[in-house]
């Protein structure tokens, strides 16, 4: 069975254009992707995470206010019944130029198993992926 | 003459409708009380003497006698699904496009408290839904487990992941319940799937409602009691608005039907977004989808219809009426048979038509949702965007009898004070004069070129 992964763009954001990206990059890799798309609430990612009882939830945050829709989502995952699930995030997280190894810290504090800086090709969460999923 | 009979049990009126199959025309109609209690077919032979009264020295023959029913309350159903916005959603969509009542709509997994309560609410099916297909299972199986412990008798339609699906029937097998499985209601995330569930639910209705109810007389005389009348309702409209092999259909259409209990809202219509640089967001819509407001209605739901609205809106449209809008809907609930006769009755009835037309539609259609962001304001649209259908039509007394049908559709079209609801901007409004719909979604079924026609001919221009 393949590994599914819930993906999405969190919060006010509608960068769509590296959503798709990302979409066509994990199909390709061999999972199966449920992309909920740009405009996403925490709950909608929980939600289609239940239904489709994924293994991961990648979210994007590409417009700076990523820090803050993120917050909670580890617990409410865990209310709602996901425990373990792996969250992943990536995009542009923060406004402006920050020490990356601070922002990381944050998100991982926060309960995101891997937190991606700008600029990181799909690939690597892909490999991040197999790994931490056991292939 | 040859000519088909089309009966609607209706939960107050038994309706006939005899149609000249040659010439496509309507002969006549009839309707009497609905005698479900007794034996339903007192309430047809009554109807029947008067519809032979109105085809005297005609020499009528009739080669197919086909008939739909709500009687003895309609087809009530309980929807059961994972995550209330997804698949209890779906599962909720595809019941009420089947024609339902729905009772309840159940999510997550059940616990014994809910199972007791889905028994008290007696029930005619259980819609079973949840997961996508190669999802969640848990939920879906700890539910069937369940329902197979409490409930022998009550016909179960399977429609949730397919991978659970073996382990659902085997348990239904073993414990004797009876089931229909098919396909997911929502077979990948947000996309549904409602009709199979549809399907099943009707031949289900066919096959053991029709005789619970104690109608099974009346297929000895009727070729068969084929679906529930909202789904005739539905039928009909999806002819009409897409046509037949033969016939073209008239395109996107919405039909609102305002009775004593409900008000039902029927689209059929893509939905999609008309306006650029829209994001749709939720679960995607039903192309033929139907709504059912039990709150609001003209006489058995005229009560909950003020509490809906309030005196405000209600006043709205009629600024100098003589009435207290509050009693004159609580009197109105507690005397349902009142036919208005004065000028100030009928305009206080159209008032409510009005009102629940507005709250019906503004329920059914998508709705736009601005989002502020540093760049301005970005729109994302949930529900179907129904500003561009071009036709809204009409059923129900309240519009047949009143003198102007087209004021009262009119409070479902587009608000520019409201402009967040996707309702029809410039709709051309027709009237279901001659209560044609249901027997209209019957004919469909078997001479679909035919049902279109004569829907072209007798829906009239308000
Ligand atoms: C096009 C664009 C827009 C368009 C978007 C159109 C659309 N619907 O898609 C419009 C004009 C609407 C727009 C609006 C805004 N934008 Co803009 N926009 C851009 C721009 C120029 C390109 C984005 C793009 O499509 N890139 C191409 C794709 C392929 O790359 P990507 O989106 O970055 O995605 C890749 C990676 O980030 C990564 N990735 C993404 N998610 C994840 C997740 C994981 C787990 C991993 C591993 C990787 C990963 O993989 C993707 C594929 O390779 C960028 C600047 C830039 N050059 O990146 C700014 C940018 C993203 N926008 C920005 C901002 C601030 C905004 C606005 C707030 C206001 C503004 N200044 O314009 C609004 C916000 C609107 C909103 N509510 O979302 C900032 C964000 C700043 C920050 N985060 O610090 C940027 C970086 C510009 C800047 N330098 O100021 N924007």
């Amino acid at each position: 069975m393949k590994n599914k992964l819930v993906l999405g763009v969190i919060g006010a954001d509608c960068h769509a254009v590296g959503n798709k990206i990302l979409y066509h990059a994990f199909t390709e890799a061999g999972f199966q992707v449920e992309n909920i798309g740009v405009l996403s609430s925490q709950e909608d990612f929980i939600n289609a995470a239940i239904e489709t009882n994924a293994d991961a939830i990648i979210v994007s945050s590409l417009y700076g206010h990523g820090e803050i829709d993120c917050r909670g989502l580890r617990e409410k995952c865990d209310e709602a019944g996901l425990k373990g699930i792996l969250l992943y995030a990536g995009g542009n997280l923060v406004v402006g130029k920050q020490e990356w190894s601070d922002v990381e810290k944050r998100f991982l504090d926060m309960g995101f198993n891997r937190a991606y800086p700008p600029g990181t090709s799909p690939q690597t969460t892909i490999n991040d992926l197999k790994k931490d999923l056991g292939w | 003459m040859d000519a088909i009979l089309l009966i609607d049990f209706g939960s107050t009126y038994t309706k006939l409708t005899a149609v000249d199959i040659e010439n496509e025309e309507i002969i006549a109609t009839a309707k009497d009380l609905t005698t479900v209690e007794s034996d339903i077919m007192i309430g047809f032979n009554n109807a029947y003497k008067k519809l032979e009264e109105k085809m005297k020295g005609l020499n009528v023959n009739f080669v197919d006698k086909l008939a739909c029913s709500s009687a003895a309350g309609g087809l009530k159903m309980i929807a059961i699904g994972l995550v209330p916005e997804l698949t209890a959603e779906a599962a909720k969509r595809a019941a009420l496009g089947a024609g339902a009542r729905i009772l309840g709509v159940y999510s997550y997994e059940l616990s014994r408290t809910e199972m007791k309560e889905i028994l008290d609410k007696k029930p005619d099916i259980i819609l079973l839904a949840g997961g996508t297909d190669g999802g969640n299972k848990d939920c879906i199986i700890h539910n069937a487990k369940l329902i197979a412990e409490h409930i022998k008798d009550i016909p179960v339609v399977v429609a949730g992941n397919k991978n659970a699906r073996d382990e659902i029937e085997d348990i239904f097998k073993a414990n004797d319940v009876f089931y229909k499985a098919t396909e997911n209601v929502m077979p990948r995330l947000n996309t549904i799937n409602v009709e199979p569930a549809r399907e099943v639910i009707r031949e289900i209705f066919m096959a053991k409602i029709v005789e619970a109810k104690g109608m099974k007389n009346a297929e000895n005389f009727i070729s068969g009691i084929l679906m529930p009348t909202p789904a005739a309702v539905l039928k009909a409209a999806q002819a009409l608005a897409d046509g037949s092999d033969k016939e073209e259909g008239i395109g996107e259409l919405v039909i609102i039907d305002i009775g004593g209990a409900t008000t039902d809202v029927h689209s059929i219509a893509s939905g999609e977004p008309t306006k650029p640089g829209v994001t749709l967001r939720g679960l995607q819509e039903p192309y033929a989808k139907r709504t059912v407001e039990g709150d609001l209605g003209m006489r058995v739901s005229s009560a909950s219809l003020w509490e809906a609205a309030g005196t405000r809106r209600i006043k709205k449209f009629i600024p100098d009426t003589k009435y207290d809008i509050e009693e004159r809907c609580k009197y109105l609930q507690q005397n349902v048979n009142v036919i208005p006769q004065t000028q100030e009755e009928i305009e206080f009835d159209e008032a409510l038509g009005m009102t629940a037309t507005e709250i019906a539609m503004e329920r059914h259609v998508g709705q736009i949702e601005s989002v502020y962001t540093p760049m301005g304001i970005i729109y994302s649209q949930v529900g179907k965007d129904l500003l561009n259908v071009k036709y809204l039509i009409g059923t129900g007394g309240v519009l047949v009898h009143s003198p102007h049908p087209e004021r009262i559709l009119k409070a479902g079209t587009f608000d520019t004070e409201n402009p967040n609801f996707l309702k029809p901007i410039n709709p051309q409004v027709l009237i279901d004069r001659t209560y044609i719909l249901s027997a209209m979604g019957l004919l469909a079924q078997k001479y679909p070129d035919k049902a279109v026609r004569i829907m072209k001919k007798y829906l009239v221009k308000a």
